[in-house]
């Protein structure tokens, strides 16, 4: 039997259609849009002006605050302006704006493909350069990894788990990367494992993937400790939550973070930052995203520069199809349908998505019927019709009750919803609205 | 660029089941049973299905039309459903004016006063069928002999009725159980009652059917069933002579019918498999109670309707198992 999370989850069709193209390397844009704030936490604070001079990987933005991130310029050129642009929020995000100039990288960074296993680093020294590396979780969260691999005092990790489902439909990105750089994921692992002086990680791979299982598996047993472990295909395994259950069976209490049962995870693609960082020198100033939909000439997996306009991938792709009616940012599960091509790849972006007109507007809701599909699919094992009305009502006191702040937003109540109803749309409202009450009782 | 972008939150794909599948599904499982009907009371199943079906859409269509003032729903198949369930709980010879009041009740009463599909508290059909049998109890008991049995009578009676009239008249049950039709029979559906409720088999077909299909779980299905066995079970063990053997009880009149297809309706049952449980199992009792020990000889739709005004209450205290929490 194959491990998988017990509560809730669904199956929405793979669409896999980038499954096995190699990266490519997207050509440099002519300028990019750096956002200072591309992470969970506190937006970075820039550190270079206009008419600045940067190199490729230079520090241009610097961490505001512990839960926060460098930034560094993802190119080489001349800083333009520091101003607001629409990001894939779809809000006006200050960021800055380089013109693009050759490619010239710091001396210091090692831009050959040599592998380099050997580190002599102590797990301090580690910490402290993925977090000068700028680092955050690559999966989609974005949240700073220096701050996970520092648990809060009295709490200690026993297992790091790697994160290596990509259970989102249609991506590519971790899959492809899997497959073109294990050793460098697996040194990676070994890093990260000293930064949090574990013993044991377990790499968590869903069972449509058995070429990358097969390549870990076989790769793993050079390095000791790390064990591949193939999981049942079920959305959200990915889900930190989820994967942890899955993996070890230990559930992270209501409200709690991962260490709290030993565990910490962390994406393959950010186990491939750090190793890029530690071992390479290179903080992250790219990425491998997957471009894709049914009607895209080429769906492809590019390394693309962070601040690259996603126009540039949907050229590289064979341009926009005539019949799309909507842009996403992200997996169709929980990305970020975004208003322009002008919206920069940040450090989040696993993929862009295109759909076709028919698949973008969802049907008009009707009456809910009480099927229960939303209780029975929610991986939180909460009530999603109940926190729908209670948003909808605004009865915040017992939308908490109820649990809305465990949602973690998976989109499988909405998904399969037999009347279309918009559960999650309220149900994030509530949780907005509660998260704020909240706050102030605190105060 | 010449698109206009749809932009909304996530997620962006859809499962693509709808309501009006899950009412098509539920009809699809029903059809075994109306066939079965045909062959066993004749072409009067067909007329009262047909009159049952027609009013419950028409009253539908009606009601929201011109008093609601609504967009009218008729095409969601819900009220095709309730339709059919109606014709399923009135004996075949009723006559055609009956059923449009029935229906009235149902659609009228059980379903648009409470504001539609979904806000409901009882089962529309189950509601229709009660107002009837307590309006109407003369025509709601007179079961038309069924076809393949050899007599010249012009009515029959239903195995509970003879169970009950014999029980209370003082005769043993040993003595009755000559009166009845065999298990067999009372599984292939051989027997009298109404129109939709003679086959076992062909409902649990159905509701393997909707298991399947995942319109349904097993939860309630079995609970009531397996609650009714185990009830009458137990009295039968202490005194067979008053008590009938529990595989009467579950092969006939409405158990089956009512556990799978009446029970499980979607908006008036609870949420959580443990919540249905629970509601299950007060049907079976309930239902068991009224039959042993009640004025009238079947309970089934007594007892659901009673639980169904539990459900809000078992869907407060009965919440799924939260991640993370003990």
């Amino acid at each position: 039997m194959l491990k998988t999370f017990k509560t809730g989850g669904v199956h929405p069709p793979e669409n896999k259609l980038s499954a096995g193209k190699f990266i490519e390397v997207l050509p440099l844009p002519a300028s990019v849009f750096i956002p200072v704030s591309q992470h969970i936490g506190a937006p970075s604070i820039p550190v270079v002006k206009r008419g600045d001079v940067v190199k490729t990987g230079q520090m241009i933005a610097k961490s505001g605050g512990f839960v926060s991130a460098n930034i560094h310029s993802s190119v080489s050129g001349k800083v333009k302006k520091i101003d607001s642009q629409i990001d894939a929020s779809g809000y006006m995000k200050q960021g800055i704006f380089i013109d693009v100039e050759g490619d010239e990288w710091l001396d210091e960074i090692d831009q050959s493909e040599e592998l380099m296993k050997e580190f002599d680093l102590n797990g301090e020294e580690i910490i402290k350069k993925i977090q000068d590396a700028g680092i955050v979780g690559l999966g989609g969260a974005t949240f700073p990894t220096h701050v996970k691999l520092i648990p809060p005092k009295g709490m200690k990790a026993d297992i790091l788990i790697i994160n290596g489902v990509e259970c989102e439909p249609y991506l590519t990105s971790d899959h492809q990367l899997m497959m073109e750089k294990v050793e460098e994921i697996l040194v990676g692992t070994r890093l990260l494992m000293k930064a949090l002086q574990v013993e044991r990680a377990v790499i968590g791979i869903e069972n449509n993937k058995p070429d990358a299982i097969r390549l870990f598996t076989e790769k793993a047993k050079e390095y000791g400790h790390i064990d591949v472990t193939a999981l049942k295909v079920k959305y959200p395994q990915g889900g930190e939550k989820q994967l942890i259950r899955a993996v070890t069976g230990r559930e992270v209490p209501s409200g709690g973070l991962p260490v709290a049962v030993g565990a910490v995870v962390s994406n393959v693609g950010t186990s491939f930052a750090v190793y890029e960082a530690i071992q390479k020198n290179k903080p992250l100033v790219e990425r491998i995203v997957t471009i894709t939909g049914k009607e895209v000439a080429k769906p492809s997996n590019f390394r693309v520069r962070i601040g690259t306009p996603i126009s540039m991938l949907v050229e590289a792709a064979g341009g926009l199809p005539e019949n799309t009616g909507k842009i996403i940012c992200g997996g169709p599960m929980m990305g970020k349908a975004v208003t322009s091509l002008e919206v920069p790849v940040t450090k989040g972006t696993s993929g862009v998505l295109l759909l076709k007109k028919q698949e973008s507007k969802r049907k008009n809701a009707i009456a809910c019927i009480r099927c229960s599909r939303c209780v029975s699919v929610c991986p939180m094992g909460l009530e999603p019709y109940l926190l729908m009305t209670l948003s909808e009502k605004q009865i915040f006191d017992q939308a908490e009750g109820n649990r809305i702040m465990d949602c973690i937003e998976c989109g499988s109540c909405s998904f399969t919803c037999p009347s279309d109803r918009p559960l999650l749309d309220y149900i994030r409202l509530g949780k907005g609205k509660v998260g704020q009450i909240i706050r102030t009782r605190k105060k | 660029m010449s698109n206009i972008l749809t932009v909304s939150p996530s997620p962006h794909v859809h499962s693509g089941d709808s309501t009006k599948k899950i009412m098509y599904r539920v009809i699809y499982a029903l059809i075994p049973a109306i066939i079965w009907s045909v062959f066993v009371f004749g072409l009067d199943a067909l007329r009262v299905t047909f009159i049952a079906v027609a009013a419950c859409l028409a009253f539908e269509y009606l009601i929201q039309k011109f008093l609601m003032k609504l967009q009218p729903s008729v095409t969601d198949g819900s009220a095709l459903v309730t339709g059919i369930l109606l014709a399923f709980n009135v004996p075949a010879g009723i006559p055609w004016w009956i059923i449009v009041i029935g229906a009235l009740a149902a659609i009228g009463i059980g379903k648009l006063s409470f504001g539609g599909l979904g806000s409901n508290i009882f089962n529309p059909a189950l509601v229709g069928r009660v107002f009837l049998l307590i309006s109407f109890p003369v025509q709601m008991t007179t079961w038309p002999v069924i076809r393949q049995a050899e007599t010249d009578a012009l009515t029959s009676a239903t195995p509970l009725g003879i169970l009950k009239e014999g029980l209370i008249s003082g005769k043993p049950v040993s003595q009755l159980a000559g009166e009845l039709p065999s298990a067999q029979d009372m599984l292939l559906g051989i027997t009298g009652g109404s129109l939709g409720e003679i086959s076992a088999l062909l409902l649990i077909l159905g509701g393997l059917f909707l298991i399947y299909k995942k319109v349904i779980t097993w939860h309630i299905p079995v609970s009531v069933i397996g609650t009714v066995a185990l009830v009458a079970g137990a009295f039968w063990l202490t005194d067979p002579q008053s008590y009938i053997q529990p595989v009467y009880h579950v092969l006939t009149g409405g158990i089956m019918l009512g556990a799978i297809f009446m029970a499980t309706d979607m908006v008036t049952s609870p949420m959580t498999p443990k919540g249905q449980i629970i509601y299950g199992v007060g049907i079976g009792v309930i239902t068991i109670s009224i039959r042993l020990f009640g004025a009238y000889p079947e309970g089934i739709s007594f007892a659901i309707l009673i639980m169904n005004a539990f459900t809000p209450l078992i869907n407060t205290y009965v919440k799924p198992k939260r991640f993370g929490r003990k």
